[in-house]
């Protein structure tokens, strides 16, 4: 049941509109529910290869030898990847927007650093001559040492996971391990709390589970032109990602998504769009490489797990006046977007309230495991968890009724936040005050007449006074690499080059009148 | 054996946008010499609504009925760039984008509709329903076909707009983490009412009472949809789903849905939900949007509510009977606290 409270903020809105604000049924919702909304995989192409990755059985182990022999053999195979096929065989996401070093290849090379990595790409006629193929690789590995605590990869000695980063934690600012956020002298404030709470949380990692899994489907097109069907949520991050690590221009690729069966995150990770591609462009034929469910739930990208301390100062008042907190953000094996959601995760501090001693220090931490990712309120979520059960603890410690608490502490608007930018535009109070009334809680007068919009500015306004340290500083940024130049550097495996024509002899399809049009649709519908 | 009961509660907010900005979103409008729209973006609809949602935006901005706009998501080859469909950004960006299209051909509209009943644009407006006339004097009409045949076959105009927008990045202090990570924030305060088997540590969600505020709900119903799926995650996130049963040690890793376990239909509670609508100054109509934050509040919700019940504290997700029982035992059993 939803019920529209227009009575509040009626003055700052205008509602006179048409079309806005009416519960106007859904533009797809008839392909929806009669199942003809077109996904990525509703695209069955002629003479369509499909491809599969063989995955590493260590979470750590170094490569030794891969023998392919019997696999090259194996009925309807037509081409196995090795990460020395694939042009630039290493990247990071986000060195689209500037923002760390690229650390993670398409296949592995030498070393595997977490249980399921991919190491070869096995393209064939069908999944199960795919899958019959991989059962005949052999693959020596050294397994080394592993490291699964987010806590333990910091301390020295512990196992490198990823050499790009050397101590095991993302580097910002080309200086620190961590993020810091300073905002007045939470040490301070601490010592003079009438009361201190020192917690530890720990969120869990979570499948994303979407019910369409991650894939995609590559086929040549005309004039050297690949089309891409994908199960993207991002379209645009998707093609530079494939122009990057494939070498070719970003107008190669033809991407069409747009319809995909949910997300949460979980699907912005390119994720099989490079090899699918770059099968297409080693075998002239179309490619699909979509993930099975248990691909999907143990090698596709969790939400990574988070570790949380926070040490608050409270006083019987029920103020809070100083919070202190420690977070380790899981990345896996690799960086992902996880080095994003620490910064994220910094601003979000300390949470919806105005307390005016906040210290933060976010890291960003490699293990052995399956590389985190994004997911529905990334950064966020787990703070979120730990703030509020730290909410109720002080609530409780001071004998006071959590929604009073928490409007109490409340930001207003025009208070000063942790990050250093004015507090405008809140409504947490109203929040707090609906959902009393709704649940038939009661909170005592007083409560009910706060405002989101009385009562902030003035001291709130202030940028205290705030020690900053050098904590956490690391010593070689000359080595750390934040733009996206195109340039090969010495840690690629080998220099970038065209992709190698098509072989011969797959069979081709009828000339093409226009577009793609040479491929048909065995079900489901064309998008155009 | 015996089931206790118990209220928590929490309350959120949300940053809407990527984190730190320098996130754009383009837009495309055009009409037909029918007077029908086509919104052009390479934006995803991932469930959440995308395509209805910008197809309101468009349809207000230009004063037409929605059934004349059509929103074409996802083609690199029509649609112009987008960051992506995450971060909470589609209504906030992508929405923002397609109304500064959407004026741009509005302005085109107004030309043609001026040219053709001779009159300045600016006396002209739209009644929504398709057609434009001369304000006060309704019978001064045109319909918007009317308009387009004009435009494209006497007028030569193209009705026609582009729209972006962009959220300049923010720079991060080192050492302060000063920075401007978003532009406007959604918020909510969630009520939890659970009820705890102190034999078996069962958790069962028995009410969920809620307060979202959203800058603007654009479509209620797609609002609901968003809040009720939102609260069912987070539901799940809170006593059932993990991979790594037993982190950090990874072992028992699912593979189906059979070893991976989410609530099912006789596992949902009833949820009453209030929506207030404080409009952001820079939203599309002041939306911000409910995407992910709505799944937040209620993890910590159902915490609190857990300890109000039985009076122990999991601070370990998710919060699995075993967990719960474990807890139960180390405290010599159940200590509900005040009701509330």
């Amino acid at each position: 049941m939803l019920e529209l409270r227009k009575d509040i903020f009626a003055d700052e809105r205008d509602d006179n509109l048409n079309e806005i604000g009416k519960g106007t049924q859904r533009q797809d919702m008839l392909g929806h529910v009669t199942g003809t909304s077109s996904y990525f995989n509703d695209h069955k192409l002629q003479g369509m290869l499909h491809l599969k990755v063989v995955r590493s059985t260590h979470s750590h182990a170094r490569i030794r030898r891969i023998d392919t022999a019997d696999a090259e053999r194996s009925s309807g195979v037509r081409r196995i990847i090795r990460g020395s096929d694939v042009p630039r065989n290493l990247n990071t996401l986000l060195s689209l927007i500037n923002f760390g070093k690229d650390d993670e290849p398409s296949l592995a090379v030498d070393k595997v650093r977490y249980k399921g990595e991919p190491i070869l790409a096995i393209v064939a006629d069908s999944e199960r001559k795919a899958f019959e193929a991989i059962a005949k690789v052999r693959i020596d590995y050294e397994p080394l040492p592993t490291v699964f605590d987010v806590e333990d990869a910091l301390k020295a000695g512990a196992p490198v996971v990823n050499e790009t980063y050397p101590k095991n934690a993302f580097i910002y600012h080309d200086v620190y391990d961590h993020q810091k956020l300073r905002f007045g002298d939470a040490d301070a404030a601490l010592a003079t709390a009438d009361h201190v709470l020192e917690q530890r949380y720990q969120m869990s990692p979570i499948e994303h589970a979407p019910t369409e899994t991650n894939g995609s489907i590559a086929a040549p097109d005309t004039n050297g032109r690949y089309v891409v069907y994908t199960s993207t949520q991002a379209l645009f991050f998707s093609v530079d990602t494939c122009a990057k690590i494939l070498d070719v221009p970003s107008n190669t690729f033809h991407f069409i998504g747009g319809t995909v069966g949910g997300g949460f995150g979980g699907k912005v990770d390119t994720l099989t769009e490079p090899l699918c591609i770059l099968g297409a462009m080693l075998t002239g034929r179309p490619v699909r490489y979509v993930f099975g469910r248990e691909e999907e739930m143990q090698y596709g990208p969790p939400r990574g797990a988070e570790r949380i301390y926070i040490k608050d100062g409270v006083m019987r008042d029920g103020r809070v006046v100083a919070r202190k907190v420690r977070a380790y953000f899981d990345s896996g094996a690799y960086t992902r977007l996880s080095s994003y959601a620490a910064v994220k995760c910094a601003a979000h501090l300390p949470g919806p309230y105005t307390i005016p001693n906040v210290y933060g220090d976010v890291y960003c931490v490699f293990t052995n495991r399956t590389p985190a990712t994004a997911m529905r309120g990334f950064g966020v979520t787990a703070m979120d968890f730990a703030i509020e059960c730290q909410m109720d603890k002080l609530a409780n410690l001071v004998g006071m009724d959590p929604m009073e608490f928490r409007i109490l502490n409340a930001y207003r608007d025009g208070d000063m936040k942790a990050h250093r930018r004015e507090a405008k535009n809140t409504a947490l109070i109203e929040c707090v005050q609906v959902a009393a009334e709704k649940a038939k809680w009661p909170i005592r007068d007083e409560f009910k007449r706060a405002s989101s919009r009385k009562d902030g500015r003035g001291s709130r306004a202030a940028v205290p006074r705030t020690p900053t340290d050098t904590r956490g500083g690391t010593t070689a940024p000359t080595q750390q690499r934040t733009t996206y130049d195109r340039q090969p550097t010495t840690a690629l495996r080998e220099p970038p080059r065209e992709p190698p024509p098509p072989p011969p002899q797959p069979p081709r399809p009828a000339a093409p009148s226009h577009g793609a049009g040479r491929f048909s649709s065995v079900f489901g519908t064309r998008r155009r | 054996m015996t089931r206790h009961r118990g209220r928590g509660i929490a309350s959120v907010n949300y940053p809407i946008g990527m984190n730190l900005g320098g996130d754009p979103s383009q837009a495309l409008v055009h009409s037909n010499p029918s007077g029908k729209f086509t919104v052009a973006l390479s934006s995803i609809d991932l469930g959440q609504g995308m395509k209805s949602v910008t197809r309101q935006i468009c349809a207000e901005t230009l004063g037409v009925p929605v059934e004349d706009v059509y929103v074409d998501t996802a083609d690199s080859d029509t649609g112009p760039h987008c960051m992506g469909s995450f971060a909470s950004r589609g209504t906030h960006r992508v929405g923002n984008a397609v109304m500064a299209a959407a004026r741009e051909a509005r302005g085109v509209m107004m030309e043609a509709a001026a040219e053709e009943l001779e009159v300045s644009a600016a006396d002209l407006e739209t009644d929504g329903r398709g057609n434009i006339h001369v304000k006060g004097a309704p019978h001064r009409s045109i319909s918007t076909k009317d308009v387009a045949i004009a435009a494209q076959f006497k007028q030569g105009k193209t009705i026609s707009g582009r729209g972006i927008f962009l959220v300049p990045l923010s720079n991060v202090d080192p050492e302060t983490g000063e920075m401007s990570p978003a532009t406007c924030y959604a918020h909510a305060c969630l009520v939890a009412e659970v009820e705890v088997d102190d034999e078996t540590g069962e958790v069962t969600m028995i009410r969920m009472d809620s307060a979202y505020e959203l800058g603007r709900a654009l479509n209620p119903r797609l609002v609901e949809q968003q809040l009720v799926g939102g609260a069912w995650m987070g539901v799940s996130h809170a006593l059932y789903e993990t991979p790594e049963p037993y982190y950090p040690d990874p072992v028992h890793g699912p593979r189906d849905f059979v070893e991976y376990i989410m609530p099912g239909p006789g596992d949902i509670c009833p949820h009453d939900i209030a929506v207030l609508e404080r409009p952001a100054p820079d939203g599309p109509f002041g939306a911000k949007g409910p995407g992910e934050m709505c799944a937040n509040p209620v993890l910590p919700a159902v915490a609190n509510a857990i300890f109000n019940a039985v009076g122990v504290r999991i601070d370990d997700l998710p919060i699995t009977p075993e967990k719960v029982l474990r807890a139960i035992k180390a405290e010599g059993g159940a200590r509900p606290q005040a009701r509330r």
